[in-house]
């Protein structure tokens, strides 16, 4: 049984390993290794090129520690079982990238690989380019070195676990984000201590030991002091528990307010982006993560928004409304047109279900995409020119200009539609989506007039798209048709996809991961499509549900409460 | 052949013919079914007995003939129009709203009473609220009738076979119809839950006032408590009546067993399936 179980482990090892190998030659032959290599996470220690080095190795132990953890209950007894498996992945992740780093001495690779390059080399060797023998030991050594310590670490208790990775995870993301941290940090603190904390963008050595010391033992009591708090929440009388989490509320809607004067200008930019895509994801939930109609056409509400805006508010040429009407004026004509489209482009598909539901919806994207630029259109619409010189919005005399004012518009948008979605989630027309969703026949059969709700469910997701277009509009001051293309569409599902499904929460996480993450960091807006790519494979495998599922999804996975097990067996 | 006359029909059907292709699935039937009663519809597989439920709750549309609800048309109808009309369904395979509570499928199931809309639920109308509140009370109330009190928060897939299939029930009932159609309701029932739902089906009817009709495989339970059988083969109705007439009827013995065998067996020792 023992001989039998571990064979499993090394074949699986084979496996990851490979993978890994696979993974890591990959990133070296795209140029994203030495691409990453320029940006220092702490000054003079780490560059994230060196991270993104062993990433591969960090997740391929992982991946074999929760193997053992799972499937072989001996390795829980002894931890250092795992140490030759995760020492012989590590090798074979480093051989095929050693083997290319052979074949570029020998051959010349680069007519085909232009990547192969100096800047690979010093990275691939870390930094002993000249001596290539000397750096092939230091990748082989390094990758060992961590998958070693990765091996004891997933043999850890998982509290323990759950404390020492938050600690790295809390200092990998205030290294990553250091230029943000410290424009933040700048109006909070003097001018020494920054200076004392960062050079430039990147923080010393010092302060990230100390960050990550302070940040792993707030982990380690959050990891095993949470029960405590939990309970103590629990035990609260119902009236206290209120208040508490009114004075929660409280504070996050203080935050949110004051956000804007505490992040700055071009924070607040990336800020008003991150809203619009929330948004759109809290729209595009109602019809995907609700009724769940798979709908590949979003982008069409979004550009009937944002054209309908334009159209009417332009002060250029092709201002319909002279300039003389208004932002707010438009905004309910633009949320309704958004709501005629969507009504108009569902009536078509209310019969089809599944695959060709999402194909029908993705070829009226791309119509929307064509109608923008075609000829016919093009007196009102501008064709490829777009409509420019769209006003900023007014509100009481000040014109919104500037991404810190546009925020607020953004803001009350994205709460109302939250609290319209909890509503709507909750109450009559929320379990007729959700029982279309689970099986439309039988929803019929409840006497559930299915044309009905899908007709509303599509209609109300094309408002919000059309409320995000026209902000975008205003934002932006002018339309494109390149900004309304299938992506954006893409952009949208994935965020739902990534934060999970139905789960308002995690639409917004979704959110700051993919719309927020290239936005503050240059070298991942590069490898932007990769990296989607690669999430979504891994939320596909790994956690479908999405990083923050919905509460249904979430109380699947917990086991059946005790006080209904003893009604069971009474 | 029966003591029920046809003007106590809740449900009556004329000529009724539903072709797939080339194939007659339902061959010129003309039935009814007894108001306040339980009957059943038992035949050998394929006999078209769940095409029958099909028809009658609109999702096959007959291709000729009629079906005759409290003596309007109803078969040009939508299948939630019926449903809206009183008749209540469960499905021979258990279909629930698997990623719902059970409480959730139980409101749903109340769809054809409930009259708040989106708009009002947005806003959080008084109406609204106390729709929502009622419902709920309601949906408790026939958790427990169906003797799942405490079940309504556990999602409908976690529950084990046998509350799903009350769940199925408690679903169907809480539209308040005046007909309900259950589609073999015993399948893979050990003896004793099966005695326990025959009892359950009966009070349904006794107490409620509900008609019943039972497609169901298991003759102990169809002969136990129905009122009114109909036989049905290769989508023909073969016969028609009482208990005591369908057990000794040669034709339905023929049916099931083959030619021969009538006269040395009954019919109510032919087990399920």
């Amino acid at each position: 049984m023992e001989n039998n179980s571990s064979q499993t482990l090394w074949r699986y090892a084979t496996k990851i390993g490979l993978i890994a190998g696979i993974a890591l030659l990959y990133v070296g032959l795209i140029g994203m290794l030495a691409d990453f290599n320029e940006k220092e996470l702490v000054r003079k220690l780490i560059t994230l090129g060196q991270v993104l080095l062993v990433v591969p190795t960090i997740a391929a132990s992982l991946a074999i520690g929760n193997f053992a953890r799972k499937d072989r209950g001996e390795f829980q007894k002894t931890p250092w079982a795992l140490i030759p498996a995760n020492i012989y992945a590590a090798i074979l992740t480093a051989i095929p990238s050693l083997l290319l780093l052979w074949l570029s001495q020998v051959l010349d690779v680069r007519s085909i690989f232009e990547n192969v390059n100096r800047d690979w080399l010093e990275i691939i060797t870390l930094d002993h380019r000249r001596e290539l023998l000397l750096g092939a030991g230091w990748l082989l050594g390094t990758l060992i070195v961590i998958s070693i310590i990765i091996s004891i670490f997933a043999a850890l208790p998982k509290r323990l676990r759950k404390g020492l990775s938050f600690g790295v995870v809390v200092t990998l993301a205030v290294a990553m984000f250091g230029e943000t941290v410290g424009f933040i940090l700048q109006e909070l603190l003097p001018e020494d201590w920054l200076r004392a904390i960062f050079r430039r963008d990147t923080i010393k050595q010092g302060p990230t030991l100390i960050l990550w010391i302070a940040s792993t033992v707030v982990g380690l009591f959050w990891a095993f002091g949470s029960d405590g708090i939990q309970k103590n929440y629990a035990s609260q009388a119902p009236k206290t528990k209120l208040t508490m989490v009114r004075s929660w509320q409280a504070i996050c809607i203080a935050l949110l307010l004051a956000l804007p004067w505490l992040i700055g200008r071009s924070l607040s930019d990336v800020a008003v982006t991150i809203g619009l895509f929330i948004l759109m994801g809290l729209g595009l939930n109602i019809a995907i993560g609700l009724a769940g109609l798979l709908d590949l056409g979003y982008v069409t509400n979004y550009a009937v928004g944002a054209y309908v805006l334009a159209a009417l508010t332009s002060t250029g040429a092709l201002g319909m409304g002279g300039g003389v009407i208004n932002f707010w004026i438009v905004l309910p004509i633009a949320l309704l047109a958004a709501m005629l489209a969507g009504f108009i482009f569902a009536v078509p598909v209310l019969k089809m279900r599944g695959d060709y539901l999402a194909i029908a919806t993705l070829g009226f994207g791309e119509i929307i995409g064509k109608l923008a630029v075609s000829d016919w259109l093009k007196p009102y619409i501008g064709g490829a020119q777009g409509i420019l010189a769209i006003p900023k919005p007014e509100f009481f005399g000040t014109t919104l200009k500037n991404p810190e004012q546009l925020y607020y518009i953004i803001l009350a948008a994205c709460i109302i539609t939250l609290v319209v979605s909890i509503r709507l989630n909750n109450s009559r027309t929320g379990r007729q989506w959700m029982a279309i969703r689970e099986d439309e026949d039988v929803a019929l059969a409840m006497g559930i007039d299915t044309a009905r709700a899908k007709l509303l469910a599509f209609t109300l997701s094309a408002a919000t798209g059309g409320i995000a277009g026209a902000i975008f509009a205003a934002k932006v001051g002018a339309v494109f048709p390149t900004s309304f293309t299938v992506l954006v569409s893409i952009n949208v599902l994935s965020l739902i996809i990534v934060g999970g499904m139905g789960s308002n929460i995690g639409i917004i996480a979704g959110a700051f991961i993919l719309i927020g993450m290239p936005e503050f960091l240059r070298e991942f807006s590069d490898y932007r499509w990769l990296i989607y790519g690669a999430l979504l494979i891994f939320m596909m495998i790994r956690k479908p549900d999405g990083f923050i599922p919905s509460k249904i999804r979430q109380r699947e996975k917990q086991t059946i409460r005790p006080e209904l097990v003893n009604e069971v067996n009474s | 052949m029966s003591e029920v006359t046809k003007s106590d029909a809740i449900l009556q059907a004329n000529g009724m013919i539903k072709r797939f292709g080339g194939l007659t699935a339902i061959n010129n039937l003309d039935f009814y079914i007894p108001r306040g009663k339980i009957s059943s519809i038992i035949g050998p597989n394929g006999a078209g007995k769940t095409t029958f439920f099909n028809c009658i709750t609109g999702f096959y549309k007959i291709d000729e003939g009629e079906i005759l609800m409290n003596g309007k048309p109803i078969h040009r109808k939508s299948p939630d129009q019926i449903a809206r009309a009183g008749i209540s369904r469960t499905f021979q395979n258990i279909r629930l709203f698997n990623n719902m509570t059970a409480l959730e499928n139980v409101m749903v199931g109340q769809e054809t009473h409930l009259k708040s809309s989106w708009m009002g639920a947005i806003v959080g109308t008084p109406f609204s609220r106390r729709e929502s509140r009622e419902s709920e009370e309601r949906a408790n109330e026939l958790l427990a009738f169906v003797d799942m009190t405490g079940k309504g928060d556990m999602l409908a897939k976690n529950l084990p076979y046998g509350d799903q299939r009350r769940l199925e029930i408690a679903r169907a009932l809480a539209g308040q119809p005046q007909l309900i159609l259950l589609d073999e309701p015993t399948a893979g029932m050990n003896p004793s839950e099966t005695a326990e739902t025959t009892e359950f089906i009966s009070k349904l009817c006794n107490e409620l006032g509900i008609t019943v009709v039972l497609i169901e495989h298991d003759m102990r339970v169809v002969m136990g408590i129905s009122e009114h059988i109909t036989v049905l083969d290769y989508g023909q109705k073969i016969a028609e009546g009482g208990p005591k007439d369908i057990q000794s009827n040669p034709v339905v013995i023929e049916a099931y067993l083959g030619k021969g065998a009538a006269g040395n067996v009954n019919l109510a020792d032919v087990g399920g399936h």
